[in-house]
């Protein structure tokens, strides 16, 4: 554009006015584009920039602890030894159960409000299930603590141990503290089931419609045509939004905290406390006085980085090859 | 051979009329599995939706019950004792929230204005994607990664860290909103302007950008809800402070932070003052989303879905 208006310009020297109007906008126009390039590069340099100090932060204890770090177990900050296998397993699993719990249920509201929900019902069911996003999770937390918690140990628990044959399996062994698995994997369900929903309800509307109607013209009833239709064409974004559920489960850091007991150990049993990395992270930082204390901590801030990292860039790349195909 | 009138090709076979037979009875059963399965996502949706009348239920019942007017006026009492209240986190998050959104609204408006002016380009796909990655990044990350270049360097606990490592959150969300927004505005306005003689910035920043303005002011709002009710950063960054502080440069209060830290206290009194926090934290969060809503809803009136 200015390099077009440049020389209409030069041949007219004699309205100065003008000239210096479109001079000004050329320069204008540079400032504009090198301004909001340096804006979007931002983004990267941020990603960077988080990289390098969550790296040299926790390098310390890397150095002293190496492959160990990720496969030991204890935890002992008065002798400097750490190891960080109890919060990745605490974290990997009450990020299971979260997402065991919260996916039959998201997907379920997920079809309810694209296929069978009245157009007087979406619009309200959707903004409540999306309101759980908004609720903060120190908030989650304090219900966790005192309306959750106290239900789960006088009623769920004691239930759950007298099923038979499961009742018995080393899954319900030990006695119902409160603080445990079960209940940071139940708010962790709450917690992720909004995201998975809100995904996976975008790519079952973004089927297009010609899919669903073949299906019921060959005679497939709702649910048929749902089954077979609609939710394979969709699978790898609602894949996309699982995943997306399972890296804010992972990285979810307040309500656990309330919630799992914060105990370094790895037990088989849900009703047993337990550690995530980032509970781990948030609960002992205040405390921590050494440095490698300190930098171990940073350590698992590291791991739960390139963790969540990995896990939302296979999201983001399903989500995005599934709008990319409904776009085509 | 003559065809009898009324004979439309042979009669069925044994074989046939059992897989008429089958399809009447298997087709009574997809019937009823097709009945069985609307209800159960429908129950689904019952139980999506239960959690949040409970949390909401109760957080009224037992917040609204210690909100007095000192709760809204007067700092924390020491431990132990009753009374006091959440004035100065209040205004704590407050500060926190315009420190965010100074570092967050503009890079990441420039850099969604960026996205929109330069699709397709290597940089915009890629800014597109991390942006959407960082997004996903848990938000202790942003505390570990404030605390390692802000309060760490600084030697203290301040304002300013916390809300850098807020503002940071905020881009990737402000980027794809504005990105989105601007991109709905129709390219004959943006060539109009550039017809009447505008230069390319100012058509950007005058024309586009004003348009899309009320959707990019939800995304703000949107960004901001979400910050507000943050604690995991504010544990490395700011730190909390029991007293009255304004100032960037000093440890500084927050409403989730004091909700926390009231939460997992030994005493009642806290534990109620806890409650009223979340009350509040949860009616600011509340009225921003609500507001992000009617700002896009009085923009593009009945014309969305």
């Amino acid at each position: 554009m200015s390099e077009v208006a440049r020389p209409l310009v030069t041949t007219r020297q004699d309205d100065t006015g003008i000239a210096a109007r479109i001079e000004g906008s050329a320069i204008g126009d540079t400032v504009y584009r090198w301004l909001t390039t340096a804006f979007a590069l931002c983004v990267p340099v941020l990603l960077l920039l988080i990289a390098l100090g969550v790296g040299t932060a926790a390098w310390p204890a890397f150095k002293a602890f190496g492959f160990g770090f990720l496969t030991s177990s204890d935890w002992d900050p008065p002798h400097n030894v750490f190891g960080a296998a109890p919060a990745i397993y605490g974290t990997i699993i009450s990020a299971i159960i979260a997402l065991v719990i919260a996916t039959p249920l998201a997907l379920g509201v997920a079809i309810f409000l694209s296929e069978f929900a009245p157009s007087w019902l979406r619009q309200p069911v959707a903004f409540l299930v999306d309101l759980l996003a908004a609720i903060p999770s120190v908030v989650y937390g304090l219900w966790g603590i005192f309306v959750l918690q106290p239900v789960l140990r006088d009623r769920v628990m004691p239930l759950l141990a007298g099923l038979p044959v499961i009742g018995k399996s080393a899954l319900f062994e030990g006695p119902a503290y409160g603080p445990s698995m079960l209940g940071a994997g139940l708010i962790l369900a709450i917690m992720v089931l909004p995201f998975i929903s809100a995904v996976s309800r975008e790519v079952l509307m973004a089927v297009p419609r010609s899919q669903r109607e073949a299906a019921l013209a060959l005679g497939a009833t709702k649910w048929e045509m749902i089954a077979d239709a609609v939710v394979p064409y969709a699978r790898s974004g609602i894949i996309g939004g699982i995943i997306l559920g399972l890296g804010r489960a992972l990285g979810e850091t307040m309500a656990v905290t309330m919630l799992i007991g914060n105990v370094h150990q790895i037990s088989a049993s849900l009703f047993a406390p337990g550690y995530t990395m980032a509970s781990l992270i948030a609960n002992e930082f205040a405390e921590a006085t050494g440095d490698l204390h300190l930098s171990a901590l940073m350590g698992v801030g590291a791991v739960l980085f390139v963790l969540t990292l990995i896990v939302n860039a296979i999201a983001r790349w399903l989500v995005w090859r599934v709008s990319r195909e409904a776009r085509s | 051979m003559p065809v009898k009138p009324g004979n439309r090709g042979p009669r069925p076979s044994g074989v046939q009329r059992a897989a008429a037979e089958r399809t009447r009875t298997t087709l009574g059963r997809r019937r009823v599995v097709n009945v069985v399965m609307i209800g159960v996502t429908m129950i689904a949706a019952v139980v999506a939706t239960l959690p949040l009348i409970f949390i909401l239920g109760h957080l009224m019942s037992a917040g609204a019950s210690s909100i007095d007017l000192a709760f809204f006026t007067e700092i924390p009492k020491p431990p132990g004792e009753t009374g006091g209240g959440m004035a100065n986190a209040m205004v704590g998050t407050l500060v926190l929230i315009g420190a965010a959104s100074a570092v967050g609204l503009p890079v990441g408006i420039g850099a969604g204005l960026y996205l929109a002016e330069n699709r397709g380009t290597l940089l915009a796909n890629a800014v597109r994607f991390l942006s959407d990655v960082l997004n996903g990044l848990p938000s202790i990350v942003m505390g570990i990664f404030a605390w390692q270049f802000l309060v760490k360097p600084m030697g203290k606990f301040t304002a300013l860290a916390g809300g850098i490592a807020l503002g940071a959150m905020m881009i990737p969300l402000v980027t794809r909103t504005t990105e989105e927004m601007i991109s709905i505005v129709p390219v004959s306005l943006r060539e109009a302007a550039l017809a009447l003689g505008y230069s390319r910035w100012r058509t950007s920043l005058v024309v586009v950008l004003r348009t899309a303005l009320p959707g990019i002011v939800t995304g703000a709002l949107v960004a901001v809800s979400r910050i507000a009710g943050e604690t995991a950063p504010l544990l490395f960054t700011v730190l909390g402070n029991q007293f009255w502080s304004l100032s960037l440069r000093e440890p500084i209060a927050a409403l989730p932070l004091q909700i926390f830290n009231f939460a997992i206290s030994p005493y009642d009194a806290q534990h109620a003052l806890a409650w009223a926090g979340a009350l509040v934290l949860i009616g600011i969060v509340l009225i921003i989303s609500l507001a992000a809503r009617f700002a896009t809803r009085s923009r593009f009136g009945r014309g969305g879905d």
